[in-house]
């Protein structure tokens, strides 16, 4: 497959309600929260979980489409008996002793795995050979306006062991975001994508994936998440034709007019626009969403 | 230095992680000088040159912030790829990330703004086509179209680094007022010494009203 020709960079909003978008494990899951703006906070890795696991539900077993950052709760038991079998000697720590082997597991890798091509890896314990830059880069997602989690305690009508059983039932929490819209940053670059192999089938793929992954990743604790707008910049140089940060800078998310100190609740409270007039030369924006 | 350079580079985040708080990373107090070389080499770089760190102006007041990921705890062993590769399925070869998973705290910098002044040194593997004014003139063209290699980033991938060509003749973007007089940041790793098996070489970093000198790489402690 031939490598992607263009830099892209692309903004993604999407919003939750009365849900909990990202938990963090040092708050008692509670929302992040960005601690010097009461912005939510999103991280990178937490959205590109949601794409890998999307990607496996659309390509489930097509080759070149295989996952390797697994999730345990979509595998069948077969594939945990075959890499058990698998994980017999563990081989101990070697310098490269041959750069082209290396690079023959590395492209191997690649080839077989869609988001080793999209978001790189470690691979094997040789430090220059094995290790993947992927050509997609992810930032923090905040969230628009800061947000403010709330704490809902919920009962249930059960216990876990017999000697509770006169209790008759335990009490639980939730945390969740009554309403926050998030924006994300990614950067797609040409360069790195030709050398993982990173094509313009797997560009249509991410971009999918960057649309559907919420509606596959419904739970008790993320409530009602959506993605609302898919803003893609394409360079037609592969290095880029303007700054990242100036094309960022024409998305404009505000609150609509009259309703600025009024907590948010919905979509339809905020206003997206695009600055379209006098783009660079060589810079096109398309929105997927 | 008749062909330096100087980048404005600045990003919400930024984590320079100190090696020795590592698994629960701690970033140094400002940007190193081999995470500056990294941004330098995402916009130009080739095998005939090599970035040098001059000064690095560091613009805006030192604050820091705390996230907790989850993340995996190890490598992927060559091996099991190999194997992989020899069966010619991809179904066995996963990773688990929930049998495999650390929590990890890191501290990081919030809202950062450095200017970084290098220059470049040619190489061993430079030849007759590399002339100092063409290798000056792709990364100038490329810094001041927002070109780049790959997008760079403030120490690690997740937090990137927005940057903006400093033409000769402009003026430097302001030192934050917070960062007046001088401050010792100690020990810090200059480079990674990659001619000689990866050794970290450290240098001891000073401000001075927000600019810190940076010894060349032969001088800085190993």
């Amino acid at each position: 497959m031939t490598a992607i020709a263009n830099r892209y960079e692309f903004v993604l909003l999407f919003d939750v309600t009365n849900g909990n978008p990202n938990g963090d494990p040092d708050a008692g899951n509670m929302p992040r929260l960005d601690p010097e703006t009461n912005q939510g906070l999103v991280t990178d890795v937490c959205l590109k979980r949601k794409i890998r696991n999307y990607v496996e539900l659309e390509q489930e077993d097509t080759p070149g489409y295989a996952i390797y950052m697994q999730e345990k709760s979509v595998l069948n038991d077969q594939h945990k008996k075959a890499y058990n079998a698998l994980d017999i000697k563990p081989e101990p720590k070697k310098l490269p002793k041959d750069v082209a082997k290396a690079r023959e597991l590395t492209a191997w890798m690649c080839g077989n795995f869609f988001d080793v091509r999209t978001f790189g890896a470690v691979m094997t314990t040789e430090v220059n050979s094995g290790q993947v830059r992927g050509p997609v880069q992810m930032a923090f997602a905040n969230s628009i306006d800061p947000v403010v989690p709330m704490e809902v305690s919920i009962t249930r009508m059960a216990v876990t062991n017999e000697k509770d059983l006169e209790k008759e039932r335990t009490m639980g929490r939730k945390h969740i975001v009554p309403y926050g819209l998030y924006r994300a940053h990614g950067y797609v670059s040409a360069k790195l994508a030709e050398r993982t192999g990173f094509s313009d089938d797997d560009l249509g793929l991410l971009w999918r994936a960057l649309i559907n992954m919420f509606e596959h990743d419904r739970s008790a604790a993320r409530g009602e998440m959506s993605a609302r707008k898919l803003i893609v910049f394409k360079h037609d140089n592969a290095l880029g034709n303007a700054p990242a940060h100036t094309l960022f800078d024409r998305v404009h998310v505000g609150r609509v007019e009259g309703e600025a100190n009024t907590p948010a609740r919905h979509y339809a409270d905020y206003t997206v626009t695009i600055d379209r007039d006098n783009l660079p030369d060589g810079v096109a924006v398309e929105e997927m969403l | 230095m008749s062909f330096g350079i100087r980048l404005h580079v600045w990003g919400e985040r930024a984590c320079f992680t100190r090696p020795e708080l590592k698994t629960e990373r701690f970033s140094y107090d400002v940007i190193t000088p081999s995470a500056a070389r990294g941004i330098l080499e995402a916009i130009h770089w080739k095998p005939a040159i090599r970035w040098c760190i001059d000064r690095i102006h560091v613009l805006k007041p030192i604050r820091f912030e705390s996230i907790r990921r989850n993340e995996v705890a190890g490598k992927t062993p060559k091996g099991h790829i190999s194997k992989a590769m020899k069966n010619g399925r991809t179904d066995e070869l996963r990773y688990y990330v929930d049998t495999n998973r650390q929590q990890r705290a890191s501290t990081i910098l919030r809202d950062v703004g450095y200017v970084i002044e290098a220059h470049f040194e040619f190489t061993s593997r430079a030849d007759n086509s590399d002339s100092a004014g063409k290798h000056l003139d792709i990364f100038n063209r490329r810094a001041r179209q927002g070109q780049c290699f790959h997008m760079p980033c403030l120490g690690t991938r997740e937090f990137p680094a927005a940057f903006q060509l400093v033409e000769s003749d402009d003026a430097m973007p302001e030192v934050d007022t917070a960062l007046a007089g001088e401050r010792q940041f100690g020990l810090m790793l200059h480079d990674i010494d990659f001619a000689n098996g990866k050794t970290p070489r450290f240098f001891r970093a000073s401000m001075v009203d927000g600019v810190i000198e940076v010894p060349p790489f032969a001088e800085a402690l190993a």
